[in-house]
């Protein structure tokens, strides 16, 4: 009895001094499992390896984030959160509502966080001042990509405006080309919505409409004017768009059934994959109008117990935010580094493009977040817009009653 | 002791699945009612804020249209079902040759899931791969077939689907009860020269009722639940059209973080179905106790 007794002392002592020396340790919950993300993610794993952490990976794929959100929702009322999890916009401030969050006030400090992010993207990450996210990447959404050889016969220059857009559009329709390559899915149609919001509103109603959720901006002449453009669009893509999946959309791009598509950034991982040279067999620029709509994948820190688990927390913080991770892993997923003054001397045209319209925005104040992709507004708001969207493009409803439904749809959210 | 324990063994052998069910079903019940009364939003908050979600609930057009397409696609899908199932069982009874072969053909899509049913519908109605694309191919240039992506009619397309699905189980259920019918009686209609449709109309169908009942039944709760076909072959659009009241649920729940409004939805969605089921098993058992 007291050997047993003497034994399990030892035994105590022993874990409490492996856990004064244990090595940091995170457990990572994410959702990037194809492709190109599961090799961006790879990066962050070497690199937090080589700076001597153990990396628990905790990969749950599936519905763009649902399941992930649904183990994580287990996780947190079990006590027992994961380290750092995929999260973005305002659903970080969500969960930081719900009291769950961590502090990183110091990493932030020692690292100059606040010189480093522009300031737009900055807020995101910080929870009642105090950071508590990490940013990873910055997609631009409002790109229009187009296949060069289509434009060429066609006779036609990249749209500077809506209406250059419409005009070109009937040009490849009497050639008999799809002229906007479009995928039929309520996320899809908020996308095209929003950056025609962007082009036709401008930034200042973009920012009252779907940031503010201004009743007047939402239901007022503007808005009838961007659903009136939604159902112009409808005439120019293909019978058969119901429910296809973008990165089929892109592939009508790719070999030149359609001419346009509109999409964020990620659509430039499907033309690489194609062996496609931007500039030269495809072209990206921005969706007709100013302005520059991002979409920040970022990591928030949850409350987590014991001195090995706070340490791998803050040091992936600060190898997020590093200038190396930013440049290999955006190198890998084909967004540009959150963290400016990245060397972008290996992104491609399209990378420098966006990162150089990025720092233009940011000084004008015209880089706004993305409603369709979840960065401007909360879950059951942007929900109840991407409906009446949705609803209004695979229908015959009236661009005033659009409006009319958006505010009220709007209204209800709340 | 051994009589203590034979009185009361069926009472300790039935005791935790009691108790599972009361917690796991009943509890939770109890608890997603409360849920729905409160301002949930990603994770459960327990004051109570009264109906506004309800409210909330009864102002949502896309609400509106999961309940009217729960109501079309169930009635439809169980009519055709039963419709369709009762014909081929009668089909099927004329005393055919290959009867057991063709009996398993109309039997097999009931083992299959949902998500394959309609996977496979969603290739077969899509304009530009299945039925308008091959008969196109074959010359007719105009024919068109569109339902899929048609926000009018894309809900029929999950009643051709759920029927396709269904009607060969509810065909079973109906050649089981055809072969269970006396067929003295027929004999004897048919000696008085009675002709076979008034036989069927007369005598057959009539003494089919409670596999009418039993089709009914099956097949209602399979309409209620039927989410995966939905997500499967039109994943709730073009838009929100064929949106049905569980996948307006789980939109809420699992993709908005909205769990109060995904609790008043399910109580709303358990408020329907009681609707129908007390009724029914309330005159049950008033029989039973007859």
């Amino acid at each position: 009895m007291k050997r047993s007794v003497l034994a399990s002392l030892v035994l105590i002592a022993g874990m409490g001094t492996s856990n004064a020396l244990a090595q940091p340790e995170v457990e990572v919950l994410h959702w990037w499992t194809s492709g190109g993300e599961a090799r961006a993610v790879q990066t962050l794993m070497d690199e937090f390896q080589s700076n001597g952490g153990k990396w628990v990976d905790m990969p749950v794929a599936g519905g763009g984030g649902d399941a992930a959100m649904q183990a994580l929702r287990a996780r947190v009322l079990a006590g027992n959160a994961p380290t750092a999890v995929q999260l973005k916009g305002p659903s970080i401030q969500e969960w930081y509502e719900e009291g769950v969050l961590a502090d990183l006030s110091d990493v932030g400090a020692a690292e100059k966080w606040d010189a480093l992010l522009p300031a737009a993207i900055g807020k995101h990450m910080k929870c009642g001042g105090k950071y508590c996210a990490a940013p990873v990447n910055v997609h631009r959404v409002n790109w229009i990509w187009a296949n060069t050889a289509v434009l060429a016969r066609a006779g036609i220059p990249m749209p500077t405006s809506w209406e250059e857009f419409n005009e070109a559009a009937v040009k490849l329709k009497a050639l008999g080309v799809t002229p906007l390559a479009h995928g039929g899915e309520a996320w899809q149609d908020a996308t095209v919505f929003e950056t025609v919001a962007l082009g036709i509103g401008g930034p200042g109603f973009y920012q009252k409409a779907l940031v503010e959720l201004d009743p007047a901006a939402l239901s007022g002449p503007t808005m009838i004017k961007v659903f009136d453009q939604m159902r112009t669009l409808r005439g120019f893509v293909d019978d058969n768009f119901s429910g296809r999946d973008w990165n089929l959309a892109t592939a009508m791009v790719i070999n030149g059934e359609a001419a346009f598509q509109v999409m964020g950034d990620w659509a430039k991982g499907e033309f690489t994959a194609a062996g496609k040279i931007p500039g030269k067999d495809y072209q990206c620029s921005p969706t007709p109008g100013a302005g520059f709509l991002y979409n920040v994948d970022s990591f928030a820190m949850f409350k987590v117990q014991g001195g090995d688990r706070i340490a791998g927390q803050k040091l992936l913080a600060k190898l997020i935010v590093g200038e190396n991770f930013q440049k290999t892993f955006n190198l890998a997923k084909g967004s540009i580094p959150a963290r400016l003054g990245t060397s972008l001397g290996q992104f491609d045209y399209c990378a420098r493009r966006s990162s150089y319209d990025m720092d233009v925005a940011a000084g004008s104040g015209t880089l706004l977040p993305s409603y369709a992709h979840g960065m401007a507004l909360r879950g059951q708001q942007a929900g109840a817009i991407t409906d009446v969207v949705t609803q209004h493009f695979n229908s015959d409803m009236g661009s005033a009653q659009a409006a009319k439904m958006l505010a009220e749809a709007v209204a209800n959210s709340r | 002791m051994s009589a203590w324990l034979t009185r009361h063994i069926p009472k300790i052998a039935v005791a935790p699945s009691l108790a599972a069910v009361l917690f796991f079903v009943y509890g939770f019940i109890a608890w997603t009612g409360y849920v729905s009364l409160t301002r949930s939003r990603i994770l459960p908050r327990y004051q109570l804020e009264g109906l506004d979600q309800y409210a909330k609930l009864f102002r949502t057009p896309r609400w509106d249209v999961a309940m009217e397409n729960l109501l079309v696609f169930g009635v439809l899908f169980i009519a055709v079902s039963v419709a369709l199932g009762l014909l081929l069982a009668i089909l099927l009874d004329q005393r055919i040759r290959a009867e057991g072969a063709i009996r398993t053909v109309y039997l097999y899509p009931m083992a299959l899931s949902f998500i394959v049913t309609g996977t496979a519908w969603k290739w077969i109605l899509n304009p530009g791969l299945g039925i308008e694309a091959v008969v196109r191919s074959w010359g007719w240039e105009d024919f068109r077939f569109g339902w899929l992506v048609d926000p009018e009619l894309a809900i029929y397309t999950v009643v051709i689907a759920g029927v396709w699905q269904a009607s060969g189980f509810v065909m079973a259920l109906f050649l089981a009860g055809l072969r269970s019918v006396d067929q003295e009686i027929i004999k004897a209609a048919m000696v008085d020269g009675v002709s076979l449709p008034r036989i069927y109309a007369s005598i057959i169908i009539p003494s089919l009722s409670p596999v009418f009942l039993s089709a009914i039944i099956v097949l209602a709760h399979l309409a209620i639940k039927s989410f995966d076909l939905v997500i499967a072959l039109t994943g709730g659009g073009p838009g929100y059209a064929t949106d049905l009241p569980a996948t307006y649920m789980y939109a809420m729940a699992f993709s908005r973080g909205d769990l109060g409004q995904a609790a008043a939805s399910a109580t709303v969605m358990l408020m329907t179905v009681a609707a129908i089921i007390i009724p029914y098993l309330y005159s049950q058992l008033r029989q039973s106790h007859d």
